[in-house]
Protein backbone atom coordinates (compact mmCIF):
# COMPACT_ATOMS: atom_id res chain seq x y z
CA UNK A 1 0.00 0.00 0.00
CA UNK A 2 1.05 3.43 -1.12
CA UNK A 3 1.73 5.92 1.80
CA UNK A 4 1.98 9.48 1.01
CA UNK A 5 4.51 11.78 2.92
CA UNK A 6 1.32 13.62 4.25
CA UNK A 7 -0.14 10.35 5.58
CA UNK A 8 2.85 9.71 7.72
CA UNK A 9 2.87 13.53 9.14
CA UNK A 10 -0.37 13.19 10.64
CA UNK A 11 0.31 10.05 11.93
CA UNK A 12 3.57 11.52 13.69
CA UNK A 13 5.86 9.08 11.88
CA UNK A 14 7.61 11.70 9.07
CA UNK A 15 9.11 14.17 11.94
CA UNK A 16 8.96 17.75 11.14
CA UNK A 17 11.68 17.82 10.31
CA UNK A 18 13.27 20.67 8.16
CA UNK A 19 13.75 19.32 5.00
CA UNK A 20 9.99 17.29 4.81
CA UNK A 21 8.54 20.67 5.58
CA UNK A 22 10.30 22.59 2.89
CA UNK A 23 9.26 19.74 0.20
CA UNK A 24 5.55 19.90 1.66
CA UNK A 25 5.96 23.63 0.84
CA UNK A 26 7.46 23.17 -2.37
CA UNK A 27 4.68 20.65 -3.22
CA UNK A 28 1.72 23.42 -2.92
CA UNK A 29 0.13 24.27 -5.87
CA UNK A 30 1.16 27.84 -5.96
CA UNK A 31 4.92 27.50 -4.82
CA UNK A 32 5.28 25.04 -7.62
CA UNK A 33 3.59 27.17 -10.34
CA UNK A 34 5.86 30.01 -9.15
CA UNK A 35 8.81 27.80 -9.18
CA UNK A 36 8.48 26.64 -12.69
CA UNK A 37 8.43 29.98 -14.41
CA UNK A 38 11.23 31.40 -12.38
CA UNK A 39 13.20 30.62 -15.22
CA UNK A 40 11.52 31.91 -17.78
CA UNK A 41 11.05 34.97 -15.96
CA UNK A 42 14.41 35.55 -14.96
CA UNK A 43 15.27 35.25 -18.69
CA UNK A 44 12.84 37.36 -20.40
CA UNK A 45 13.27 40.41 -17.62
CA UNK A 46 17.16 40.69 -18.09
CA UNK A 47 17.64 40.33 -21.59
CA UNK A 48 14.16 41.02 -22.92
CA UNK A 49 12.36 43.57 -20.52
CA UNK A 50 15.84 45.35 -19.20
CA UNK A 51 17.04 45.70 -22.67
CA UNK A 52 13.89 47.07 -23.95
CA UNK A 53 14.19 49.83 -20.94
CA UNK A 54 17.99 50.30 -22.17
CA UNK A 55 16.27 50.97 -25.57
CA UNK A 56 14.02 53.82 -24.04
CA UNK A 57 16.67 55.33 -21.99
CA UNK A 58 19.64 55.27 -24.81
CA UNK A 59 17.17 57.04 -26.97
CA UNK A 60 16.53 59.60 -24.58
CA UNK A 61 20.33 60.51 -24.21
CA UNK A 62 23.52 60.88 -26.43
CA UNK A 63 25.17 57.35 -25.97
CA UNK A 64 27.77 56.60 -28.38
CA UNK A 65 29.31 53.07 -28.84
CA UNK A 66 32.03 53.32 -26.11
CA UNK A 67 30.73 56.42 -24.75
CA UNK A 68 27.87 56.73 -22.21
CA UNK A 69 25.99 59.98 -22.57
CA UNK A 70 24.27 62.11 -21.07
CA UNK A 71 20.00 62.44 -21.02
CA UNK A 72 19.20 65.10 -23.49
CA UNK A 73 15.30 64.47 -23.62
CA UNK A 74 13.97 64.18 -26.76
CA UNK A 75 16.34 65.76 -28.93
CA UNK A 76 17.15 62.44 -30.74
CA UNK A 77 13.19 61.79 -31.95
CA UNK A 78 13.49 65.68 -32.41
CA UNK A 79 17.25 64.95 -34.49
CA UNK A 80 15.40 61.73 -36.64
CA UNK A 81 12.21 63.72 -37.44
CA UNK A 82 13.83 66.36 -38.93
CA UNK A 83 16.06 63.86 -40.83
CA UNK A 84 15.33 63.47 -44.94
CA UNK A 85 16.85 59.71 -44.46
CA UNK A 86 14.31 59.31 -41.62
CA UNK A 87 11.41 60.02 -43.60
CA UNK A 88 12.25 58.63 -46.60
CA UNK A 89 12.33 55.26 -44.65
CA UNK A 90 8.90 55.88 -42.68
CA UNK A 91 7.34 56.14 -46.29
CA UNK A 92 9.36 52.70 -47.36
CA UNK A 93 8.18 51.40 -44.37
CA UNK A 94 4.48 51.74 -44.91
CA UNK A 95 4.86 51.32 -48.81
CA UNK A 96 6.70 48.02 -48.13
CA UNK A 97 4.49 46.62 -45.31
CA UNK A 98 1.39 47.12 -46.93
CA UNK A 99 2.04 46.13 -50.83
CA UNK A 100 3.90 43.10 -49.49
CA UNK A 101 1.16 42.10 -47.05
CA UNK A 102 -1.67 42.53 -49.14
CA UNK A 103 0.20 40.34 -51.90
CA UNK A 104 0.28 37.59 -49.56
CA UNK A 105 -2.86 37.83 -48.44
CA UNK A 106 -4.59 37.25 -51.61
CA UNK A 107 -1.50 34.95 -53.40
CA UNK A 108 -1.88 33.09 -49.87
CA UNK A 109 -5.63 32.39 -49.78
CA UNK A 110 -5.40 31.50 -53.25
CA UNK A 111 -2.71 28.83 -52.41
CA UNK A 112 -4.19 27.42 -49.26
CA UNK A 113 -7.65 27.36 -51.58
CA UNK A 114 -5.59 25.06 -54.62
CA UNK A 115 -3.55 23.32 -51.84
CA UNK A 116 -6.96 22.13 -49.73
CA UNK A 117 -7.73 20.36 -52.60
CA UNK A 118 -7.40 15.91 -52.22
CA UNK A 119 -4.53 16.09 -55.09
CA UNK A 120 -2.17 13.32 -55.77
CA UNK A 121 1.11 14.52 -54.59
CA UNK A 122 -0.74 16.77 -52.08
CA UNK A 123 2.24 16.12 -49.60
CA UNK A 124 4.85 16.82 -52.06
CA UNK A 125 3.37 20.26 -52.74
CA UNK A 126 2.90 20.81 -49.41
CA UNK A 127 6.29 20.16 -48.75
CA UNK A 128 7.80 22.03 -51.58
CA UNK A 129 5.65 25.03 -50.58
CA UNK A 130 6.71 25.64 -47.03
CA UNK A 131 10.73 25.38 -48.12
CA UNK A 132 11.11 29.04 -48.29
CA UNK A 133 9.89 29.36 -45.14
CA UNK A 134 12.40 26.97 -43.67
CA UNK A 135 15.93 27.81 -45.33
CA UNK A 136 17.94 30.21 -43.56
CA UNK A 137 16.29 33.94 -45.28
CA UNK A 138 19.11 35.39 -45.45
CA UNK A 139 20.83 32.71 -47.63
CA UNK A 140 18.10 32.43 -49.75
CA UNK A 141 18.27 36.03 -50.15
CA UNK A 142 21.81 35.83 -51.52
CA UNK A 143 20.28 33.67 -54.25
CA UNK A 144 17.81 36.59 -54.99
CA UNK A 145 21.04 38.71 -54.98
CA UNK A 146 22.21 37.12 -57.95
CA UNK A 147 19.67 37.08 -59.70
CA UNK A 148 18.85 40.74 -59.73
CA UNK A 149 22.85 41.27 -60.59
CA UNK A 150 23.21 44.75 -62.13
CA UNK A 151 24.96 42.57 -64.91
CA UNK A 152 24.39 39.27 -65.12
CA UNK A 153 20.99 39.23 -63.72
CA UNK A 154 18.89 36.13 -65.15
CA UNK A 155 15.81 37.57 -65.08
CA UNK A 156 16.79 40.15 -67.15
CA UNK A 157 19.03 38.00 -69.50
CA UNK A 158 15.76 35.50 -70.41
CA UNK A 159 13.43 38.83 -70.42
CA UNK A 160 15.97 40.33 -73.35
CA UNK A 161 16.03 36.54 -74.65
CA UNK A 162 12.03 36.83 -75.47
CA UNK A 163 12.42 40.16 -76.39
CA UNK A 164 10.36 41.35 -73.86
CA UNK A 165 13.11 44.67 -72.65
CA UNK A 166 15.72 45.53 -74.39
CA UNK A 167 19.44 45.23 -73.20
CA UNK A 168 21.04 46.28 -70.46
CA UNK A 169 17.35 45.56 -69.08
CA UNK A 170 16.41 47.34 -65.58
CA UNK A 171 19.24 47.73 -62.76
CA UNK A 172 16.94 45.97 -60.30
CA UNK A 173 18.74 46.82 -57.26
CA UNK A 174 20.09 49.94 -58.21
CA UNK A 175 17.35 52.23 -58.84
CA UNK A 176 14.66 52.85 -56.14
CA UNK A 177 11.53 51.86 -57.72
CA UNK A 178 12.89 48.52 -59.22
CA UNK A 179 14.82 47.95 -55.62
CA UNK A 180 11.91 48.35 -53.60
CA UNK A 181 9.90 45.87 -56.14
CA UNK A 182 12.61 43.51 -55.88
CA UNK A 183 13.06 43.82 -52.10
CA UNK A 184 8.81 42.70 -51.79
CA UNK A 185 9.19 40.05 -53.99
CA UNK A 186 11.74 38.41 -52.03
CA UNK A 187 9.51 38.96 -48.90
CA UNK A 188 6.25 37.72 -50.85
CA UNK A 189 8.14 34.50 -51.70
CA UNK A 190 9.59 34.13 -48.16
CA UNK A 191 6.36 34.67 -46.47
CA UNK A 192 3.82 33.44 -48.28
CA UNK A 193 4.24 29.56 -47.29
CA UNK A 194 3.01 30.77 -43.99
CA UNK A 195 0.09 32.47 -45.07
CA UNK A 196 -0.97 29.50 -47.63
CA UNK A 197 -0.08 26.85 -44.76
CA UNK A 198 -2.21 28.63 -41.89
CA UNK A 199 -4.95 29.55 -43.87
CA UNK A 200 -5.20 26.08 -45.26
CA UNK A 201 -5.36 24.66 -41.58
CA UNK A 202 -8.79 27.33 -41.15
CA UNK A 203 -9.65 26.01 -44.43
CA UNK A 204 -9.82 22.13 -43.39
CA UNK A 205 -12.01 23.26 -40.68
CA UNK A 206 -14.59 24.79 -42.50
CA UNK A 207 -17.39 21.51 -42.51
CA UNK A 208 -18.02 20.48 -46.20
CA UNK A 209 -21.66 20.33 -45.61
CA UNK A 210 -21.89 24.16 -45.84
CA UNK A 211 -19.98 24.48 -48.38
CA UNK A 212 -22.03 21.70 -50.10
CA UNK A 213 -25.37 23.22 -49.14
CA UNK A 214 -24.54 26.64 -50.36
CA UNK A 215 -23.32 24.70 -53.82
CA UNK A 216 -26.93 22.87 -53.78
CA UNK A 217 -29.05 26.64 -52.97
CA UNK A 218 -27.05 27.17 -56.39
CA UNK A 219 -24.31 29.45 -55.67
CA UNK A 220 -21.12 29.70 -57.91
CA UNK A 221 -17.71 28.99 -56.46
CA UNK A 222 -17.03 32.48 -55.91
CA UNK A 223 -20.18 33.18 -54.29
CA UNK A 224 -19.17 29.76 -51.69
CA UNK A 225 -16.08 31.50 -51.19
CA UNK A 226 -17.03 34.94 -50.55
CA UNK A 227 -19.98 34.00 -48.54
CA UNK A 228 -18.66 30.54 -46.83
CA UNK A 229 -15.63 30.08 -46.87
CA UNK A 230 -14.01 33.58 -46.32
CA UNK A 231 -16.52 34.53 -43.25
CA UNK A 232 -15.61 30.96 -41.33
CA UNK A 233 -11.66 31.60 -42.14
CA UNK A 234 -11.80 35.09 -40.69
CA UNK A 235 -10.37 34.75 -37.46
CA UNK A 236 -7.27 32.19 -38.70
CA UNK A 237 -6.89 35.21 -41.07
CA UNK A 238 -7.18 38.05 -38.75
CA UNK A 239 -4.33 36.17 -36.77
CA UNK A 240 -2.01 35.53 -39.72
CA UNK A 241 -2.63 39.29 -40.66
CA UNK A 242 -1.51 40.51 -36.97
CA UNK A 243 1.79 38.44 -37.44
CA UNK A 244 3.00 38.73 -40.90
CA UNK A 245 2.46 42.75 -40.33
CA UNK A 246 4.48 43.12 -37.62
CA UNK A 247 7.08 41.04 -38.98
CA UNK A 248 7.54 42.22 -42.17
CA UNK A 249 7.51 45.86 -40.68
CA UNK A 250 10.26 44.70 -38.41
CA UNK A 251 11.98 42.79 -41.30
CA UNK A 252 15.64 43.12 -41.57
CA UNK A 253 17.48 40.05 -43.20
CA UNK A 254 15.95 40.75 -46.74
CA UNK A 255 16.71 44.20 -46.96
CA UNK A 256 20.62 43.91 -45.55
CA UNK A 257 21.69 41.13 -47.92
CA UNK A 258 19.74 42.95 -50.72
CA UNK A 259 19.86 46.77 -50.68
CA UNK A 260 21.17 47.56 -47.44
CA UNK A 261 18.72 50.34 -47.69
CA UNK A 262 19.64 51.59 -51.01
CA UNK A 263 19.34 53.19 -53.63
CA UNK A 264 19.88 56.56 -51.85
CA UNK A 265 17.76 54.90 -48.76
CA UNK A 266 14.72 54.53 -50.98
CA UNK A 267 14.55 50.50 -49.01
CA UNK A 268 15.69 51.41 -45.71
CA UNK A 269 13.31 50.27 -42.98
CA UNK A 270 13.59 51.01 -39.19
CA UNK A 271 15.45 47.94 -39.06
CA UNK A 272 18.24 48.49 -41.32
CA UNK A 273 18.47 52.27 -40.92
CA UNK A 274 18.84 51.61 -37.03
CA UNK A 275 21.65 49.28 -37.40
CA UNK A 276 23.19 51.81 -40.02
CA UNK A 277 22.90 54.65 -37.27
CA UNK A 278 23.48 52.87 -34.01
CA UNK A 279 26.11 50.20 -34.83
CA UNK A 280 28.11 51.16 -38.22
CA UNK A 281 27.99 54.86 -37.52
CA UNK A 282 28.14 54.17 -33.77
CA UNK A 283 25.07 56.88 -32.90
CA UNK A 284 23.44 54.49 -29.87
CA UNK A 285 20.56 56.71 -28.92
CA UNK A 286 19.64 57.96 -32.42
CA UNK A 287 19.99 54.07 -33.58
CA UNK A 288 17.48 53.03 -30.38
CA UNK A 289 15.09 55.86 -31.09
CA UNK A 290 15.14 54.63 -34.97
CA UNK A 291 14.04 51.34 -34.14
CA UNK A 292 11.81 52.49 -31.17
CA UNK A 293 9.77 53.47 -33.98
CA UNK A 294 8.60 49.85 -34.70
CA UNK A 295 6.91 49.47 -31.31
CA UNK A 296 3.46 51.29 -31.62
CA UNK A 297 2.58 49.26 -34.54
CA UNK A 298 3.93 46.23 -31.93
CA UNK A 299 1.70 47.54 -29.70
CA UNK A 300 -1.34 47.76 -31.79
CA UNK A 301 -1.11 44.20 -33.24
CA UNK A 302 -0.55 43.25 -29.67
CA UNK A 303 -3.62 45.44 -28.62
CA UNK A 304 -6.38 43.37 -31.26
CA UNK A 305 -4.19 40.19 -30.33
CA UNK A 306 -5.60 40.30 -26.67
CA UNK A 307 -8.75 41.53 -27.62
CA UNK A 308 -9.39 38.80 -30.17
CA UNK A 309 -7.61 36.05 -27.56
CA UNK A 310 -10.12 37.14 -24.90
CA UNK A 311 -13.47 36.98 -27.36
CA UNK A 312 -12.58 33.61 -28.11
CA UNK B 1 -22.36 14.50 -51.00
CA UNK B 2 -23.05 15.58 -54.59
CA UNK B 3 -21.74 13.30 -56.99
CA UNK B 4 -19.26 14.39 -59.26
CA UNK B 5 -18.24 13.09 -62.50
CA UNK B 6 -14.76 11.24 -63.21
CA UNK B 7 -14.57 13.86 -66.00
CA UNK B 8 -15.31 16.84 -63.77
CA UNK B 9 -13.10 15.92 -61.33
CA UNK B 10 -10.08 15.38 -63.57
CA UNK B 11 -10.87 19.02 -64.93
CA UNK B 12 -10.35 20.33 -61.58
CA UNK B 13 -7.46 18.63 -60.83
CA UNK B 14 -5.62 20.19 -64.05
CA UNK B 15 -7.19 23.26 -63.00
CA UNK B 16 -5.26 23.38 -59.64
CA UNK B 17 -2.38 21.68 -61.29
CA UNK B 18 -2.42 24.44 -63.79
CA UNK B 19 -2.45 26.85 -61.21
CA UNK B 20 0.04 25.41 -58.86
CA UNK B 21 2.68 24.97 -61.44
CA UNK B 22 3.99 28.56 -61.62
CA UNK B 23 3.96 28.67 -58.00
CA UNK B 24 6.64 26.04 -57.57
CA UNK B 25 8.21 27.10 -60.07
CA UNK B 26 8.41 30.65 -57.98
CA UNK B 27 9.56 28.49 -54.94
CA UNK B 28 12.26 26.24 -56.81
CA UNK B 29 13.88 28.28 -58.96
CA UNK B 30 15.59 29.97 -56.46
CA UNK B 31 17.21 27.13 -55.34
CA UNK B 32 18.31 25.42 -58.77
CA UNK B 33 19.93 28.84 -59.83
CA UNK B 34 22.11 28.17 -56.65
CA UNK B 35 22.54 24.84 -57.51
CA UNK B 36 23.86 25.68 -61.45
CA UNK B 37 25.77 28.69 -60.39
CA UNK B 38 27.76 26.41 -57.34
CA UNK B 39 29.04 23.83 -60.05
CA UNK B 40 29.68 26.98 -62.64
CA UNK B 41 32.66 27.90 -63.94
CA UNK B 42 33.62 31.57 -63.60
CA UNK B 43 34.65 31.78 -67.40
CA UNK B 44 30.75 30.73 -68.05
CA UNK B 45 29.19 33.02 -65.54
CA UNK B 46 30.46 35.60 -66.52
CA UNK B 47 29.99 35.23 -70.38
CA UNK B 48 26.87 37.13 -71.39
CA UNK B 49 26.20 35.05 -74.00
CA UNK B 50 26.24 31.75 -72.50
CA UNK B 51 22.49 30.35 -71.25
CA UNK B 52 22.60 31.10 -67.45
CA UNK B 53 20.04 27.91 -66.63
CA UNK B 54 22.50 25.23 -67.12
CA UNK B 55 26.20 24.11 -67.18
CA UNK B 56 27.85 24.03 -71.00
CA UNK B 57 31.09 23.92 -70.01
CA UNK B 58 31.74 21.03 -67.25
CA UNK B 59 30.07 21.30 -63.90
CA UNK B 60 33.37 21.81 -61.90
CA UNK B 61 34.25 21.85 -57.68
CA UNK B 62 36.25 24.96 -57.59
CA UNK B 63 34.00 26.83 -56.05
CA UNK B 64 33.47 24.49 -53.13
CA UNK B 65 36.84 23.87 -52.91
CA UNK B 66 37.94 27.65 -52.00
CA UNK B 67 34.81 27.41 -49.51
CA UNK B 68 36.71 24.99 -47.69
CA UNK B 69 40.16 26.13 -48.35
CA UNK B 70 40.01 29.75 -48.27
CA UNK B 71 37.34 30.21 -45.61
CA UNK B 72 36.06 29.32 -42.65
CA UNK B 73 33.63 27.64 -43.42
CA UNK B 74 34.03 24.57 -41.47
CA UNK B 75 34.69 26.20 -38.26
CA UNK B 76 30.83 28.64 -39.26
CA UNK B 77 29.32 24.88 -39.45
CA UNK B 78 30.89 24.00 -36.12
CA UNK B 79 29.38 27.45 -34.78
CA UNK B 80 25.92 27.51 -36.11
CA UNK B 81 25.22 23.60 -34.55
CA UNK B 82 26.98 24.66 -31.08
CA UNK B 83 24.82 27.83 -31.09
CA UNK B 84 21.71 25.84 -31.99
CA UNK B 85 22.34 22.98 -29.89
CA UNK B 86 22.99 24.79 -26.60
CA UNK B 87 20.26 27.36 -27.35
CA UNK B 88 17.53 24.56 -28.35
CA UNK B 89 18.35 22.47 -25.25
CA UNK B 90 18.56 25.65 -22.57
CA UNK B 91 15.00 26.81 -24.38
CA UNK B 92 12.91 24.09 -24.31
CA UNK B 93 13.87 23.20 -20.78
CA UNK B 94 13.12 26.20 -19.84
CA UNK B 95 10.30 26.31 -21.83
CA UNK B 96 8.88 22.75 -20.92
CA UNK B 97 8.39 24.14 -16.76
CA UNK B 98 6.69 27.00 -17.71
CA UNK B 99 4.33 25.74 -20.23
CA UNK B 100 3.18 23.29 -17.76
CA UNK B 101 3.05 25.63 -14.99
CA UNK B 102 1.18 28.31 -16.89
CA UNK B 103 -0.90 26.07 -18.96
CA UNK B 104 -1.68 23.31 -15.63
CA UNK B 105 -1.27 25.47 -12.32
CA UNK B 106 -3.68 27.33 -10.31
CA UNK B 107 -1.82 30.88 -8.52
CA UNK B 108 -2.11 34.18 -8.50
CA UNK B 109 -1.11 36.25 -11.75
CA UNK B 110 -0.50 32.48 -14.02
CA UNK B 111 -3.03 34.68 -16.47
CA UNK B 112 -0.61 37.34 -16.84
CA UNK B 113 2.36 35.93 -17.19
CA UNK B 114 0.88 33.84 -20.16
CA UNK B 115 -0.17 37.16 -21.88
CA UNK B 116 3.52 38.40 -20.99
CA UNK B 117 5.12 35.67 -22.72
CA UNK B 118 2.73 35.65 -25.78
CA UNK B 119 3.86 39.71 -26.09
CA UNK B 120 7.27 38.87 -25.67
CA UNK B 121 7.04 36.30 -28.12
CA UNK B 122 5.64 39.20 -30.94
CA UNK B 123 8.83 41.62 -30.08
CA UNK B 124 10.79 41.38 -32.95
CA UNK B 125 14.28 40.53 -32.89
CA UNK B 126 15.22 43.98 -34.88
CA UNK B 127 13.75 46.22 -31.73
CA UNK B 128 16.12 44.69 -29.63
CA UNK B 129 19.59 44.56 -30.66
CA UNK B 130 20.95 47.73 -30.25
CA UNK B 131 20.71 47.60 -26.17
CA UNK B 132 21.56 43.54 -26.10
CA UNK B 133 24.90 44.24 -28.24
CA UNK B 134 25.33 47.02 -25.32
CA UNK B 135 24.41 43.98 -22.54
CA UNK B 136 26.42 41.73 -24.44
CA UNK B 137 29.18 43.78 -23.86
CA UNK B 138 28.68 44.13 -20.18
CA UNK B 139 28.72 40.60 -19.53
CA UNK B 140 31.89 40.71 -21.27
CA UNK B 141 30.96 38.38 -24.22
CA UNK B 142 31.67 40.58 -27.58
CA UNK B 143 32.42 38.29 -30.13
CA UNK B 144 31.77 35.10 -28.85
CA UNK B 145 29.33 32.51 -29.41
CA UNK B 146 28.55 32.85 -26.06
CA UNK B 147 26.76 36.04 -26.47
CA UNK B 148 24.31 33.97 -29.32
CA UNK B 149 23.92 31.16 -26.40
CA UNK B 150 22.37 33.71 -23.84
CA UNK B 151 20.33 35.74 -26.51
CA UNK B 152 19.21 33.26 -28.48
CA UNK B 153 16.46 31.78 -25.55
CA UNK B 154 14.95 35.18 -25.45
CA UNK B 155 12.97 34.39 -28.57
CA UNK B 156 13.22 30.66 -28.45
CA UNK B 157 11.01 30.51 -24.68
CA UNK B 158 8.19 32.83 -25.58
CA UNK B 159 7.80 30.54 -28.64
CA UNK B 160 8.24 27.22 -27.14
CA UNK B 161 6.30 27.87 -24.36
CA UNK B 162 3.31 29.14 -26.25
CA UNK B 163 3.48 26.21 -28.16
CA UNK B 164 4.02 23.53 -25.28
CA UNK B 165 1.52 25.18 -23.57
CA UNK B 166 -1.31 24.09 -26.21
CA UNK B 167 -0.16 20.76 -25.83
CA UNK B 168 -0.04 20.68 -22.11
CA UNK B 169 -3.60 21.34 -22.06
CA UNK B 170 -4.61 18.56 -24.38
CA UNK B 171 -3.37 16.27 -21.49
CA UNK B 172 -6.08 14.72 -19.42
CA UNK B 173 -6.02 15.91 -16.06
CA UNK B 174 -7.24 13.12 -14.47
CA UNK B 175 -3.58 10.98 -15.94
CA UNK B 176 -2.16 13.80 -13.08
CA UNK B 177 -4.11 13.75 -10.73
CA UNK B 178 -3.66 9.98 -10.15
CA UNK B 179 -0.04 10.09 -10.09
CA UNK B 180 -0.23 12.71 -7.39
CA UNK B 181 -3.19 10.77 -5.48
CA UNK B 182 -0.67 7.96 -5.79
CA UNK B 183 2.31 10.01 -3.86
CA UNK B 184 4.16 11.04 -7.11
CA UNK B 185 5.47 14.37 -6.17
CA UNK B 186 4.50 17.36 -8.61
CA UNK B 187 7.95 17.40 -10.54
CA UNK B 188 7.93 13.30 -10.84
CA UNK B 189 4.37 14.03 -12.12
CA UNK B 190 5.84 16.42 -14.45
CA UNK B 191 8.66 14.16 -15.73
CA UNK B 192 7.16 10.46 -15.91
CA UNK B 193 3.56 11.09 -16.63
CA UNK B 194 3.27 14.28 -18.23
CA UNK B 195 5.95 14.91 -20.24
CA UNK B 196 5.99 11.27 -21.89
CA UNK B 197 2.89 12.46 -23.27
CA UNK B 198 3.73 15.44 -24.60
CA UNK B 199 6.24 14.31 -26.97
CA UNK B 200 5.23 15.29 -30.11
CA UNK B 201 4.90 18.98 -28.75
CA UNK B 202 8.13 19.16 -27.46
CA UNK B 203 9.97 17.26 -30.90
CA UNK B 204 7.91 20.55 -32.24
CA UNK B 205 9.37 22.77 -30.21
CA UNK B 206 13.26 21.61 -30.75
CA UNK B 207 12.49 21.20 -34.42
CA UNK B 208 11.52 24.76 -34.39
CA UNK B 209 14.31 26.73 -31.56
CA UNK B 210 17.04 24.58 -33.97
CA UNK B 211 15.93 26.11 -37.05
CA UNK B 212 15.23 29.23 -35.66
CA UNK B 213 18.90 29.48 -34.35
CA UNK B 214 20.13 28.03 -37.24
CA UNK B 215 18.60 30.81 -39.08
CA UNK B 216 19.04 33.78 -36.58
CA UNK B 217 20.72 36.61 -38.72
CA UNK B 218 20.00 39.57 -37.22
CA UNK B 219 22.07 38.93 -33.88
CA UNK B 220 24.42 36.87 -35.16
CA UNK B 221 25.57 39.34 -37.73
CA UNK B 222 25.14 42.35 -35.01
CA UNK B 223 27.22 40.48 -31.75
CA UNK B 224 29.77 38.41 -33.59
CA UNK B 225 32.52 40.48 -35.81
CA UNK B 226 35.65 37.56 -35.89
CA UNK B 227 35.35 35.76 -38.96
CA UNK B 228 35.86 32.55 -36.35
CA UNK B 229 33.79 33.33 -34.14
CA UNK B 230 30.97 33.84 -37.19
CA UNK B 231 27.76 31.57 -37.58
CA UNK B 232 27.02 29.47 -41.30
CA UNK B 233 24.26 32.38 -42.18
CA UNK B 234 26.62 34.98 -41.56
CA UNK B 235 29.60 33.84 -42.66
CA UNK B 236 28.50 33.17 -45.89
CA UNK B 237 26.50 36.55 -46.28
CA UNK B 238 29.93 38.57 -45.21
CA UNK B 239 33.13 36.68 -46.02
CA UNK B 240 32.54 35.81 -49.58
CA UNK B 241 31.60 39.29 -50.77
CA UNK B 242 34.54 41.58 -50.21
CA UNK B 243 34.32 44.87 -51.19
CA UNK B 244 32.76 45.15 -54.81
CA UNK B 245 33.72 41.12 -55.68
CA UNK B 246 31.13 38.68 -55.04
CA UNK B 247 32.53 35.45 -55.05
CA UNK B 248 29.11 34.32 -56.74
CA UNK B 249 29.65 30.19 -57.09
CA UNK B 250 31.57 29.91 -53.79
CA UNK B 251 28.25 32.40 -52.39
CA UNK B 252 25.96 29.74 -53.72
CA UNK B 253 27.87 26.86 -52.50
CA UNK B 254 27.99 28.35 -49.16
CA UNK B 255 24.77 29.43 -49.12
CA UNK B 256 23.47 25.29 -50.69
CA UNK B 257 25.69 23.45 -47.99
CA UNK B 258 24.79 25.39 -44.79
CA UNK B 259 21.32 24.98 -45.80
CA UNK B 260 21.73 21.36 -45.91
CA UNK B 261 20.98 20.53 -42.13
CA UNK B 262 17.88 22.54 -42.01
CA UNK B 263 16.37 20.44 -45.28
CA UNK B 264 17.44 17.21 -43.81
CA UNK B 265 15.48 18.10 -40.80
CA UNK B 266 12.65 19.73 -42.54
CA UNK B 267 12.41 16.39 -44.85
CA UNK B 268 12.54 14.12 -42.24
CA UNK B 269 9.92 16.16 -39.80
CA UNK B 270 7.64 17.17 -42.25
CA UNK B 271 4.57 16.93 -40.16
CA UNK B 272 5.63 18.47 -37.00
CA UNK B 273 6.88 21.72 -38.80
CA UNK B 274 3.07 21.71 -40.55
CA UNK B 275 1.92 21.22 -36.96
CA UNK B 276 3.81 23.80 -35.12
CA UNK B 277 3.19 26.45 -37.68
CA UNK B 278 -0.27 26.14 -37.51
CA UNK B 279 -0.39 25.57 -33.82
CA UNK B 280 1.70 28.35 -32.44
CA UNK B 281 2.27 30.62 -35.56
CA UNK B 282 5.45 31.15 -36.20
CA UNK B 283 6.94 34.23 -36.82
CA UNK B 284 7.16 34.98 -40.55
Amino acid sequence: MAVGPRVLEAAGLGGPGRHSRLREWWEREHVFGYGLIVPAIVLLVTLVAFPFGMAIYFSLSDYWVGSPGGFVGVTNYRDILANETFRQTVQNSFVFTIIAVALKIVLGVWLAMLLARNLPLKRVIRGIVLLPFVIPTALSTLAWLWMFDSLYSVVNWTAISLHLISAPGPNWLGQSTYAMTAVIVVNVWRGLPFFAITVLAGLMAVPREYLEAAEVDGAGSWGRFWHVTLPLIKPVLAVVILFSTIFTFGDFNIVQVLTRGGPINTTHLFATLAYQVGLQGGNLGQGAAISLFIFPLLALVVFFQLRYIRKE
Amino acid sequence: MIARSRGARIRSNVFAYANLAPYVFFVLFPFYFMVVTSFKSNAELYNLKSIPFWIQSGAIMDHYALLFQKTDFVTWMKNSLLVATVATTASVIISILAGYSLARLRFRGAGSFGTAVFITYLVPQTLLFLPLSQVVAWLGLSDSILALMITYPTFLVPFCTWLLMGYFRTIPREVEECALVDGATRMQTLWKVVLPMAVPGIICAVLFSFTLCWNEFTYALTFISQSANKTAVVGVTSDLIRGDIYFWGSLMAGALLASIPIVVVYVLFLDYYVSGLTAGAVKG
